[in-house]
């Protein structure tokens, strides 16, 4: 037999980078800390700020002495509050959500009153790091403390204190969505008034601490009438413009560049006070100013997320079709309102139905003010709560109903069929099989076996118990249609833009408006470019977070990036095709319609011989000798890719639990999830982000809770008790994934940063109550600390409130005494 | 998290340190591996005027046979006691627990004297220490003194060590006879400190329990011996249901702390259960 090589194949296709799964190009120097993080900037003459911070969670500041901070060596200058006040504005909040929601209004420093430990009340500039943070003991600040208000629940209540004296109650705002006046849903109070079944609870979403790596810094450098901001944040474009309005310093006067940034997860996407200050500090000054925050203050100042209290009521058939849902909440804004504080929840509450078809769904959510550090984006912001409510109440449906809690989410669930699918919510889901991606996850698991084992342990009375828990959830992601934003009266658009420039060389610069913190973009855009433009990978650089060299942006959350920024850079790079087709067929004397554009070559379709590569002819346009008469001499191109709707990832996370009824303590025996994430650019990327994702929710379950004591401090102060756990502390993630293209973009992806963390928290909770239903347990709080979990097998409740106080390990190393007070009542006896 | 200004130390001899420790005055701190002294200098709990380094007194580190005893220098890391071949010989137990102190990276630096002498309650090593009746070795401006573990630890990060005093080495009794030991450590994530741990030394001889020494990590301000469980199991039958009837009188004369991982009455159900897991697991059962 003779092979023959037909020549219109002999040239091989160059392969396709997106699908590959490429090592990120960017690792080495973000690993290695070689690189740009805030905190290695120095500049000449630069100046350090430290912060004094509150002590106290409420009370009026009736003197701050600063004469000995003055003196001390090395310090150049110290400020407080009353010295800010004229030019210091109010911390922005960019999402109001009612249009009577009350903002207290947020100075960056405290001028009259403190409503939280941590909160700044004046600030040191010296001329070294160490000279500014000694001097932080020797300023002397009175306070006439008032009552802290820490409880939501007492804090909605008639004449309860108040966080706000010059507001007349703790309720910032109500919002609801109701699907019967939306005309998205039917009658919710009738539905329930028909219902065979109800089923009611209250559940717990703790207040979290997003615990990035990289600690915040700013540095600012004041030149002549300008100013540049380097700061450790998501968002350097949103920055810009805030700081601009809250400052008075024209936007085209201030440059702000988020260089290498080392983990966000919300956290970053805010307007510090600590941004605004360094800044006014160093106009004031004439210098440049560092401040970088020290992990005590990171866990108590920076803002926190999550912290609802969450009631729900299920209305179902007796053979467990639902019928209705009503949610209320109540959702701690923390002291103040920062960015998007009210919005969270707001944003959450299109998800709580789910991936079910309820006809009548019922949403109200009040604001509250407490006397603690702001909530606000935090991985997820809004959907994992409102994912972890209606996956719970699910299995509670199913055990009311003695049912199968798979069966009963499979009779509700949307069908493949289906899609595209308008919620009672008013949100059209994509694409999807949520029947496909649950039988790989059960696959994946071993789910037979599993459950025999469950079955023999129950039976033999093993000591440790087994409990297999569910989650088959959805969000939406690609934050966000600009029009949808504005009918959620959310300050801004959710558009993405980027630029292609084409060098000389044959190289290509990508500029992207969506700053990366850690996500791969530049490893990412680079495959994507590769595709469109048919240029080697190593060709590509992505330039980002300086609004100097990328002016537009709407920056990086909400699992936005890929889908919005993506799409936006493919735009850019199919507009230089375009571009460079015209001048290729100048250069070859041909028709454009006549020319094939492949592997990133231009060829006269039926001439062989001829090619154009588009790196030639941005040498050629570069010298521009020979270009066509009607175009400009570039091949450049912008783009700004608004989306029409949202992506909807959605995915079957199955956790096994072992559950050791003798001591509470809970492992993960089995953790096997399948999601749908669209079109896959660099696999290595999602599994990481799946997993760090995974670590996140299975640590809001297990691990992680921000407690205050009694009056208001802080007492997981530190990493020693506000417990983030480790690779030693995780199982093995059984991770696959199911591919249904996203219709809504050219890429196909609906976005991946927050689908491990939005999915895997009730999970792992209705793994473990799975796994202790049978001794009569019917909930158990978050976390599931193993004295929860005892008390709940041996005591009943839901494990009930844990004891404030720190633990003793470093001579109890939390604010309580680094930088607050302790009363007898601040914990439930802890001795120290 | 800069520590506060302070005067640095380094001396190479146990007395140059006690020298130091002397010239030191009454804000003097003593540095061992700083595991725990850094931490809180960061946060400025503490402001020692002066840090006295022991980390170059090579006489205090190792691990030598002394006939009945081990002694173990005080500037020994946790590393090198876990790789000891006489710890793995004469003092099982240690080696075990030092394991389970914090991370890897820890346990290069922190030292097994530095960890006793800085008291911790949920601290691993006293516990071990008091069960296998260790004695400590202490030198001060008067010459050197041997204090048991029984009475060395005092308080809440306290312990019998007087201003201008250094802990030098410990000793060890090794096990003679049929022992076997167990640490057992209860956490919720890999590198905390114990919410209660419980290490137990027993030895066996024709089926009972001859002779049982059990430590209890984080039941008090000190460690504590579990005295009337190991009264208790003293000649007891080496039976599962002798042992779990001994444990449950683990937490009699304990006063746990309640704090964010544990209130005391759960703390005291813990010291229980780990009990009867730890001597089981000694026992060989």
């Amino acid at each position: 037999m003779t092979v023959t090589e037909d020549p219109a194949t002999a040239e091989v296709a160059p392969e396709r980078e997106v699908g590959k799964a490429r090592r990120r190009k960017e690792d080495a120097r973000l690993i290695t800390g070689r690189t740009t993080w805030t905190d290695n900037m120095v500049l000449p003459g630069m100046l350090h700020m430290s912060v004094v911070r509150s002590p106290v969670a409420h009370g009026k500041i009736t003197n701050v002495d600063v004469s000995a901070a003055q003196q001390a060596p090395g310090v150049v200058a110290v400020l407080t509050g009353r010295d800010l006040a004229e030019e210091q504005g109010s911390i922005p909040c960019a999402w109001p959500v009612t249009a009577d929601m009350v903002n207290p209004g947020h100075p960056s420093i405290a001028v009259d009153e403190v409503n939280h430990v941590g909160e700044a009340v004046a600030v040191i500039v010296a001329r070294s790091r160490s000279a500014a943070a000694d001097a932080i003991e020797l300023v002397d600040v009175d306070y006439d403390l008032l009552p802290p208000v820490l409880d939501m629940e007492e804090a909605v209540k008639h004449e309860a204190d108040l966080c706000h004296d010059h507001i007349d109650s703790n309720t910032s705002y109500h919002f609801v969505f109701d699907a019967g006046e939306a005309g998205t849903g039917g009658d919710t109070e009738q539905a329930f008034a028909d219902a065979d079944v109800v089923v009611s609870r209250r559940f717990v979403n703790q207040r979290l601490i997003p615990a990035f790596m990289e600690p915040r810094s700013v540095v600012v450098q004041p030149q002549g009438d300008n100013f540049t901001m380097w700061s450790a944040t998501q968002i350097p474009h949103v920055l810009r413009v805030m700081l601009a309005m809250v400052t008075g310093i024209p936007e085209h006067k201030l440059r702000v560049v988020a260089p290498d940034v080392g983990g966000g997860f919300g956290g970053k996407l805010q307007v510090n006070p600590e941004e605004v200050i360094a800044l006014l500090v160093a106009r004031r000054l004439g210098k440049p100013v560092k401040w970088t925050e020290t992990r005590s203050e990171s866990l108590m100042a920076a803002h926190h997320g999550r912290d609802q209290i969450q009631y729900v009521d299920i209305a179902s058939t007796r053979e467990g079709d639902v019928q209705g849902l009503r949610v209320r909440i109540l959702a701690d804004m923390g002291a103040y309102l920062r960015l998007i504080t009210p919005g969270v929840p707001a944003l959450g509450a299109f998800m709580f139905p789910g991936i079910y078809k309820f006809p009548a769904y019922r949403f109200e959510c009040d604001g509250v003010f407490t006397n603690k550090v702001p909530t606000d984006a935090y991985r997820g912001a809004g959907r994992p709560e409102a994912t972890f409510a209606v996956e719970r109440i699910m299995d509670e449906l199913a055990v009311e109903l003695g049912m199968d809690p798979l069966e009963v989410r499979r009779r509700n669930w949307i069908q493949s069929q289906e899609f595209p699918f308008t919620t009672v919510a008013g949100l059209e889901y994509d694409s999807g099989d949520y029947d496909t991606a649950t039988q790989q996850a059960l696959d994946l698991l071993g789910y037979p076996e599993l459950r025999e084992e469950q079955r023999r342990r129950r039976e033999s009375n093993d000591p440790v118990q087994l409990g297999i828990g569910f989650s088959t959830f959805t969000e939406m992601c690609g934050l966000a249609p600009s029009r949808v934003l504005g009918s959620l009266s959310y300050g801004a658009g959710g558009w993405e833009s980027a630029s292609i420039r084409m060098l000389p060389t044959g190289k290509v610069e990508v500029v992207t408006g969506s700053t990366p913190h850690g996500q791969g973009h530049e490893t990412a855009w680079s495959q994507l470019v590769a595709d469109q433009l048919g240029v080697p990978f190593e060709d590509i650089e992505v330039l980002h977070g300086d609004t100097a060299v990328a002016p537009k942006g709407m920056d990086t959350y909400g699992s936005r990036s890929l889908v919005v920024g993506g799409t936006a850079v493919v735009k850019a790079a199919d507009k230089v095709v375009a571009k460079a087709r015209k001048v290729a067929a100048h250069l070859l004397e041909a028709n454009e319609d006549d020319l094939d554009f492949s592997g990133g070559k231009f060829t006269v379709r039926g001439t062989p011989g001829t090619a154009l590569s588009i790196q030639e002819i941005a040498l050629a346009v570069f010298a521009a000798h020979d270009y066509p008469e009607d175009v400009e001499p570039s091949i450049d191109a912008d783009a700004t890719f608004d989306p029409v709707n949202f992506s909807f990832p959605h995915g079957t996370h199955v956790c096994a639990m072992e559950v050791d009824t003798e001591t509470g303590f809970v492992k993960i025996r089995k953790y096997a999830c399948v999601d749908d994430v669209g079109t896959i650019v660099n696999p290595l990327i999602v599994e990481g982000q799946v997993h760090g994702g995974l670590a996140q929710g299975i640590a809001q379950a297990l691990y992680e809770e921000a407690v205050y004591d009694a009056d208001g401090n802080l007492t997981t102060g530190s990493f020693v008790d506000y417990l983030v756990p480790s690779a030693a502390d995780l199982p093995h993630f059984d991770t696959g994934n199911t591919v249904h293209v996203a219709p809504g973009n050219p890429i196909g992806a609906k976005g991946v940063g927050e689908a491990g963390c939005i999915a895997s928290t009730p999970a792992v909770v209705n793994a473990a109550l799975d796994a202790v239903r049978h001794l009569g347990v019917q909930d158990i709080r978050m976390p599931l600390t193993p004295e929860r979990v005892w008390r709940a097998i041996h005591q009943g409740g839901d494990g009930g409130d844990r004891a404030t106080a720190g633990s003793n390990a470093y001579g109890g190393a939390q604010t309580e005494t680094t930088a607050g007070v302790s009363t007898p009542q601040s914990s439930l006896g802890g001795d120290r | 998290m800069i520590p506060a200004a302070f005067e640095y130390a380094r001396p190479t001899s146990v007395d140059e340190a006690l020298q130091a420790v002397a010239e030191g005055g009454e804000d003097v701190k003593i540095m061992a591996g700083g595991q725990s002294l850094i931490p809180v200098m960061r946060l400025r709990l503490a402001a020692p005027s002066t840090v006295v380094d022991l980390g170059r007194v090579a006489e205090m580190r190792g691990v030598r046979d002394d006939g009945d005893a081990l002694v173990i220098g005080a500037m020994t890391t946790h590393a090198e006691v876990i790789t000891d071949p006489l710890v793995a010989q004469h003092a099982k137990l240690i080696a075990e627990a030092t394991e389970t102190v914090a991370d890897r990276q820890t346990r290069r630096r922190g030292t097994f004297g530095g960890a006793l002498a800085h008291a911790d309650p949920a601290g691993d090593l006293p516990a071990v220490a008091l069960a296998l009746d260790a004695e400590m070795v202490v030198a001060g401006p008067n010459g050197r003194r041997t204090v048991p573990a029984s009475e060395f630890f005092v308080d809440y990060l306290t312990t019998t060590l007087d201003e201008g005093e250094i802990l030098v080495e410990i000793r060890v009794p090794k096990l003679a006879g049929d022992w076997g030991v167990r640490y057992e450590k209860f956490n919720r994530v890999a590198q905390a400190w114990s919410i209660v741990a419980v290490a137990a030394a027993v030895r066996r001889e024709n089926g009972h329990i001859a002779e049982a020494r059990i430590g209890l990590t984080n039941m008090g301000p000190t460690p504590l011996r579990a005295s009337a469980t190991e009264a208790a199991l003293n000649g007891a039958a080496a039976s599962p249901d002798a042992v779990a009837a001994a444990a449950r009188s683990a937490a009699e004369g304990t006063s746990p702390s309640s704090d964010l991982n544990a209130q005391a009455d759960y703390r005291e159900h813990l010291a229980q259960v780990l009990t009867r897991r730890a001597v089981t697991a000694a026992a060989g059962l």
